[in-house]
């Protein structure tokens, strides 16, 4: 009997002590969030509503009122609303494929589709530029095939690059948002429709989509966002002549310095992006709502084989590609055998066509990227890698490119380390049984996530710089802003394993004998470890990548990759040029090296929109 | 001598009672069913024992030495939850060795013990499966033996065959007492399935909303319920609402006619009480009653075949419905809508004294 009366006093004692603590430590999240996020935007919101100390609207009043800002409002949702378009329209093939056929390779090709999701903004920029631009890879193919003297496509600095390059980014919101909910919609309600009489289409029409349209709609609000609050892409591959809010906010914060219209832009952007993320929080909550849900084997197909052999089989069982169960299977002799042929060509021609389409969209750019930071002059070279390593006389950075990849590596290390600590806390707070506290809490957590970086960036300059949190110098003001960005992503790394912990798994533990530090080493830790690391790579990979905030407040002499990159890409010469497609290169390969360790590691639904 | 005895413990959730004044006991070597609805407090009594919950009022001693202020890993009971809560990153070795663990044994003793938890539940060979390969029953087992490993001196198990299919069930049932009784530990079993509780237990505790209603040896709790609610959770519906008119014999008064009971009871002369008619003490009459039984008539309603026995629904002309379970015979099956006569055994009615709630 291992009873002692003298323990176990102190025990209780402890415990209550550990509590008090405990609840100490979860004000850390609350603390950061109210320092580091609201006291900046209150700053905004003080310095555009009453620039002087005292009440003043003018700025406001410029920005909805004189020509140029209606233009750049106008021409910000114009674009916002036709990049959504097309990337439903280039997404909605492939998650349709993607969630009714079963194929080899299937679950890579998903993946892939995600990489572009996970690049920096300037990788992008990079990507296209390598490939359209004027010495991209598409010009310099046309001006061969068609004996051209000039390269015909002139697309550096136009809309249509920029929408390219939106569809880019977001086709995988589609692929995954609508493709998911998609797989697993009971196929059934479509074969019931169908044997009601309704035609493929009508059932289309009629069944599937108003089923579906929930998810389309919060995709497309999440594209529209994204899209709406676009800033390296605009900024590079846009030019000067195209510009969104979002640049806006950035030239009037920094090279003009008007910081009240700079501020009222950036409210009038939060007010509106806000209220896009009501909506689509309300949506995703339908779109959650079990409409018939099934596992995903029960709904998909097989892509039928090619080869002859396979058609001409008498399977006995109804064959599991024909969506028409009473057409072809039933019937026996030449006609049917024909029909079933037609039918795996088309399966295959739906399948292939629609992910090999989208993937070349995806995958062109960043091959291209690859591609021509190895070559010079049409032979293939390392010059532009070595040139990263060397300060050349010309050059009047502060620093040679390099030491841009030891800052990076410095600014993810601190921010993978403050992020994890910080979202380990807060998915702490909102795992346990749910109170109206943690109903507020979690969509607070997840309130940097809505804010533009640029804003951040912006809030971080004109409040941080000043007492009382004078931070203008510290090393520790990147980490902070990154952190921001990336804690939500941690928070929802933690949340699935944290909530899908057994509380019988400690106590268990504890009446085997486990004191409750033990518990934590031996359950805990060993259950949220794979979760921890998505979470880690997640907020590595965010800073690594992190452009719009790291702009406006990095210092010169501390330049990250993508502020180098930028800089680089936006100087005359080959070498310069070069140099930036090698430096997106290297951050291209850490971003992707990154998406596949939490591809690897992910546990259920982590990293879900 | 009580091995673990639970005195007047009562507690309170979010303000409501759950236990009221809750005592009992276990002897050493006993295996005691805490049987009863769901949400009538078991679980949360049990969790009170392990030390997982505190209690609000009352007290605890296990041989002797007060438990309220030891923490649970200190108590060296086991726990098999009704999920198992098997570890989900630990193959079964690893789960049943974790206890020993915990006590610092040496590894080739953890190893030792191991292996012969796994034979005890027949097991081996199962050692470096994953626990989530494993079928419902297969981690039933892990379960026990990882509870068994430590050698508890009371082990608590919380519906560990609620999860499994019937015929599973019926087969670990038996398999389960058989394995408790051979380590000789302390258990205490919670169930809400009565026939789960006869099967296993010594001792049966039913409770009722927090209660304690009735404690006694299965066969004691079965043949003498003490209320019509215990009667009615055990299965036992027909109650009729009757009247004492005499005592020596004792007769009582009810809607189907006046009965007369060779048991004796501490009743007086015009209380109201409750007639119990066992369901499977009844059968089909063509004419006129044996000797010594009583008759019962009525119109059949619903007649279910249900494999081993009949099960038959009778309504008496006063209103009343009577359940019976006839034994299948080569004799006429009445139909919905036939009149019948049903003899009932001496033995099969008896009174409980407490108002049908």
């Amino acid at each position: 009997m291992r009873v002692g009366s003298r323990f176990s006093q102190s025990w209780a004692k402890g415990r209550k002590w550990q509590r008090r603590a405990a609840s100490l430590i979860y004000l850390l999240p609350l603390a950061f969030l109210a320092l580091f996020y609201f006291y900046p935007l209150t700053e905004i919101f003080s310095l555009s509503l009453a620039p002087q100390g005292k009440l003043d609207l003018a700025p406001f009043r410029t920005i909805f009122t004189a020509p140029y800002y209606v233009r750049v409002l106008g021409f910000t949702t114009g674009q916002a609303l036709l990049s959504t378009l097309l990337t439903l329209l280039a997404g909605m093939p492939a998650a349709y494929a993607f969630a009714r056929y079963d194929f080899r390779g299937k679950s890579l090709l998903r993946a892939l589709t995600t990489v572009p999701f996970v690049m920096p903004t300037m990788v992008v920029a990079a990507a296209f530029t390598a490939l359209l631009g004027p010495k991209g890879h598409l010009n310099a193919w046309l001006v061969a095939a068609l004996g051209l003297d000039s390269p015909p496509l002139h697309l550096q600095h136009t809309l249509a690059l920029v929408l390219i390059a939106h569809v880019f980014y977001n086709a995988t919101i589609v692929v995954r948002l609508v493709g998911g909910f998609w797989a697993n919609l009971d196929p059934r309600v479509e074969e019931a429709a169908r044997v009601l009489g309704a035609g493929r289409w009508q059932t289309f029409r009629e069944v599937t989509l108003p089923i579906l349209l929930p998810s389309i709609i919060a995709a497309s609000l999440l594209v529209f966002l994204f899209c709406f609050t676009s800033f390296g892409v605009i900024l590079v591959l846009g030019g000067p002549q195209l510009t969104t809010i979002e640049v806006e906010i950035y030239y009037q914060a920094v090279p003009l310095f008007h910081l009240p219209l700079a501020a009222a832009l950036s409210i009038g952007q939060m007010a509106f992006t806000f209220a896009i993320m009501a909506v689509y929080t309300r949506m995703q909550a339908q779109a959650a709502v079990p409409l018939n849900l099934r596992p995903i084997q029960a709904t998909q197909r097989r892509l039928p084989s090619l080869r002859r052999g396979s058609l001409r089989s008498h399977s006995p069982r109804p064959c599991p590609l024909t969506l028409p169960r009473h057409t072809g299977t039933a019937r026996s002799g030449q006609a049917g055998q024909v029909e079933r042929g037609g039918q795996v060509w088309r399966a295959h021609l739906t399948v292939w066509g629609s992910v090999g389409g989208l993937l070349v969209l995806l995958l062109a750019p960043l091959l291209a990227l690859i591609d021509h930071s190895f070559s010079l002059e049409g032979t293939y070279t390392l010059r532009y890698y070595k040139a990263l390593f060397t300060n050349p006389l010309q050059s009047y950075f502060y620093v040679p490119p390099a030491e841009a990849i030891r800052n990076s590596l410095l600014v993810a290390g601190a921010t993978v380390a403050l992020s994890l600590v910080i979202g380990l806390i807060s998915a702490h707070l909102l795992t346990g049984p749910s109170d109206p506290l943690k109903t507020i809490l979690d969509p607070l957590f997840m309130l940097p996530l809505g804010t533009s970086a640029v804003t951040l960036g912006f809030g971080y300059i004109i409040a941080l710089d000043q007492p009382p949190l004078n931070l203008r110098a510290s090393p520790l003001l990147l980490p902070l802003a990154h952190s921001l960005v990336a804690f939500p992503f941690v928070v929802r790394s933690l949340l699935p394993v944290l909530r899908g912990m057994n509380p019988h798994w400690r106590e268990a533990a504890g009446i085997l004998g486990a004191s409750p530090p033990r518990v934590v080493r031996e359950i805990d830790l060993p259950i949220v470890a794979r979760a921890l690391l998505v979470g880690a790579v997640f907020a590595f990979t965010v800073s690594m990548g992190e452009f719009g905030a790291t702009l406006l407040i990095a210092r010169p002499n501390f330049p990250t990759m993508p502020i180098v990159i930028y800089r680089l890409l936006g100087t005359q010469g080959a070498l310069n040029q070069g140099q930036g497609l090698a430096m997106s290169t290297l951050l291209m390969i850490v971003c992707a090296v990154g998406f596949l360790l939490i591809e690897r590691f992910r546990v259920g639904e982590i990293g879900e929109f | 001598m009580a091995l673990l005895e639970v005195i007047s413990v009562s507690k309170l959730f979010a303000g409501s009672p759950v236990l009221y004044d809750v005592s009992f006991h276990t002897d050493e070597g006993e295996i005691v069913c805490l049987l009863g609805p769901s949400g009538c407090g078991k679980t949360t009594l049990l969790r009170i024992v392990a030390g997982l919950e505190t209690a609000d009022r009352g007290r605890m001693s296990f041989d002797g030495h007060p438990l309220d202020n030891v923490p649970v890993h200190h108590r060296g009971f086991g726990l098999m939850f009704q999920d198992y809560a098997l570890f989900p990153h630990k193959d079964v070795v690893a789960n049943v060795a974790f206890g020993l663990r915990m006590q610092a044994l040496p590894q080739l003793q953890v190893e030792a013990r191991v292996a012969e938890m796994l034979t005890l539940v027949g097991l081996a060979g199962y050692e470096h499966r994953r626990v989530y390969d494993l079928s419902g029953g297969e981690q039933q087992r892990v379960a026990l033996a990882r509870s068994l490993a430590p050698g508890p001196r009371l082990l608590m198990l919380d519906e560990p065959l609620g999860s499994l299919d019937r015929a599973l069930r019926e087969e670990l049932m038996n398999e389960l007492r058989a394995i408790l009784k051979r380590v000789g530990v302390t258990a205490i079993y919670v169930t809400h399935d009565q026939q789960e509780a006869f099967a296993v237990a010594d001792r049966v505790i039913i409770m009722d909303r927090g209660h304690i209603v009735q404690q006694g040896t299965p066969r004691a709790v079965y043949r003498h319920p003490a209320s019509p609610w215990v009667a009615h959770f055990l299965g036992l519906t027909n109650l009729i609402p009757a009247r004492v008119v005499s005592l020596d014999p004792l007769q009582v008064e009810t809607p189907l006619g006046r009965f007369t009971l060779q048991e004796a009871e501490s009743v007086a002369t015009g209380q109201q009480v409750t007639l119990l008619i066992r369901p499977e003490a009844a059968h089909l009459v063509a004419g006129y009653p044996d000797e010594g039984s009583v008759l019962v008539e009525g119109m059949v309603r619903e007649c279910s075949f249900r494999g081993s026995h009949y099960r038959l629904l009778i309504q008496h002309e006063a209103g009343l419905d009577l359940v019976f379970k006839l034994i299948p015979n080569a004799t006429h099956l009445p139909q919905p809508g036939e009149p019948v006569a049903l003899a009932l055994r001496s033995g099969a009615i008896s009174l409980l004294v407490e108002e049908p709630r």
